[in-house]
């Protein structure tokens, strides 16, 4: 729980977003999300040029468990998916912050990631 | 929340816990499908203490049996061994499936555990005529260890009465107030042991120094889907008769005699239009979970039970669906239609792939 990367930012129901240099936006769900499901089976991804909408769902990931909605924490345009996660989804559970990333998007208004949660405040929320 | 013996061995063990029917009992240790091979590979235990215990004292307990059980406990009340079978209300609704254990002169009975207080006054109610007296064994706690290995293992426990190595396949002793099965709900060999709490700690730690692997009820779920086994509550309700659910044959009526409370609604029922539990396999990829609509040509049916097959590695349920049902049909998941296989439902037989 400790070690959250610093230039992340989370929605409460445990999706991250990171701003690449290109200014596209990289968002995947967090170590906690990955730990609380368990061993991941497979994922729903969106399709490449598919507009979401920032807190509504956007992607399945399903655990041997259950089936779980992933929220976009960002609006936008989705202009790439992880096809790595198609046939290893378990790279969710060994690497939930860099290769078990689910999509890049083109936000479309950048005041939303100003709104989400800190990784302090995640970190918070979290052990609440 | 009840708690099992073990409950400070699972928290020591980084267990996640979860609410199982008002008992805080182990979903995974480490991870559930690691925990799933360990099983088919070598040995794993569970704690599954928060199962139903009873035991019978008095009165004729055979004639009991054969009221309330549609099995017919004749088969083993000469013999040291367990029947598998269900409990029927006068509708023939199904209340609880259980396994009825006999051994010397003693019965006892092993129920669900959401079941606990309507069994035991449906037991109650019924043995009154029968001079049976119904003991609840809430002093008791069930381990099970089950895979190709457990055998190996369970023989190196110190207090373990060598003869278990005698017991056939439903084959089961006391040893005291213990109670040995050779019984489980995964499909593999091994062993049930039911006995007093107090014994539980010394058994699972010897047991896991031994090389058992500690199973959480996660990887139990997937164990039994892929041997076929019906989880009550699941696949079966209060509102399901045994002939569509896979359990036509546990209902016994050779002996014509012979009584058992549901009888007369299932001799009404037109065994060839019932509804059948079938296996289904995903081909697409995705995961099937209960509820989720079947079609097929000649008629439609629902996912009971599903999830993601460790050994077979791809998604597997358990589906109630209309009879004449050909080899491939449709599974509808989150408004996507994907193709499935209609098989039986036992998956894997001695851990191995069905073919």
């Amino acid at each position: 729980m400790n070690d959250v990367p610093a230039d992340l930012k989370f929605l409460s129901s445990h999706e991250w977003a990171r701003v690449e240099s290109d200014g596209t936006i990289t968002i995947g769900i967090s170590d906690h999300a990955q730990d609380l499901l368990g061993d991941i089976v497979f994922v729903e991804l969106p399709e490449v040029g598919q507009l979401v909408d920032a807190e509504s769902d956007a992607a399945i990931v399903e655990s041997v468990k259950a089936a779980s909605d992933v929220y976009s924490p960002l609006s936008g345009e989705v202009i790439e998916v992880n096809s790595l996660l198609e046939d290893q989804p378990e790279i969710i559970n060994s690497s939930p912050y860099e290769d078990g990333w689910f999509y890049k998007l083109n936000p479309s208004d950048m005041g939303e990631f100003d709104n989400l949660l800190s990784p302090e405040d995640y970190i918070d929320v979290c052990e609440d | 929340m009840n708690k099992t013996a073990l409950h400070n061995a699972h928290i020591n063990l980084g267990a996640k816990m979860v609410n199982f029917s008002d008992w805080e009992m182990p979903i995974s240790y480490t991870s559930l499908i690691e925990e799933h091979h360990a099983v088919r590979n070598g040995a794993g235990i569970f704690d599954v203490s928060h199962m139903s215990v009873f035991d019978f004292n008095g009165g004729d307990q055979v004639a009991f049996f054969e009221r309330i059980f549609a099995n017919d406990i004749k088969k083993i009340s000469n013999d040291n061994k367990a029947i598998y079978g269900a409990l029927l209300n006068e509708k023939g609704g199904i209340l609880d499936d259980l396994i009825i254990y006999h051994a010397g002169d003693k019965f006892r009975l092993v129920s669900n555990c959401s079941t606990r207080e309507q069994n035991r006054q449906w037991y109650e109610k019924h043995a009154v005529e029968f001079g049976v007296e119904v003991v609840e064994r809430s002093d008791m706690g069930i381990l099970a260890i089950q895979g190709p290995d457990a055998f190996n293992k369970i023989l190196s426990i110190k207090e373990m009465n060598p003869q278990v190595k005698n017991l056939p396949s439903f084959g089961c002793m006391f040893d005291g107030d213990k109670l040995y099965a050779r019984t489980g709900y995964t499909g593999e060999d091994g062993l049930e042991l039911i006995v007093p709490s107090r014994d539980i700690s010394q058994l699972w730690d010897q047991a896991l120094s031994l090389g058992c692997v500690p199973i959480g009820l996660g990887a139990r779920d997937t164990l039994r889907l892929e041997a076929g086994l019906n989880l009550y509550g699941n696949d079966m309700t209060i509102d399901n008769h045994p002939y569509e659910s896979n359990l036509g044959w546990t209902i016994d009526m050779t002996d014509q005699n012979r009584q058992f409370i549901g009888k007369e609604a299932l001799l009404s029922i037109d065994q060839t239009k019932s509804q059948k539990i079938v296996g289904i396999i995903l081909r697409d990829k995705g995961v099937l979970r209960a509820g989720y609509e079947i079609n097929h040509d000649r008629g439609k049916g629902l996912v009971l039970s599903g999830s993601y097959s460790p050994t077979l590695q791809s998604s597997i349920g358990l589906a109630r669906v209309d009879q004449g049902y050909p080899k491939h049909g449709k599974v509808m998941i989150r408004n996507k239609v994907l193709n499935i296989d209609f098989v039986s439902p036992r998956f894997l037989e001695r851990g191995k792939i069905s073919k």
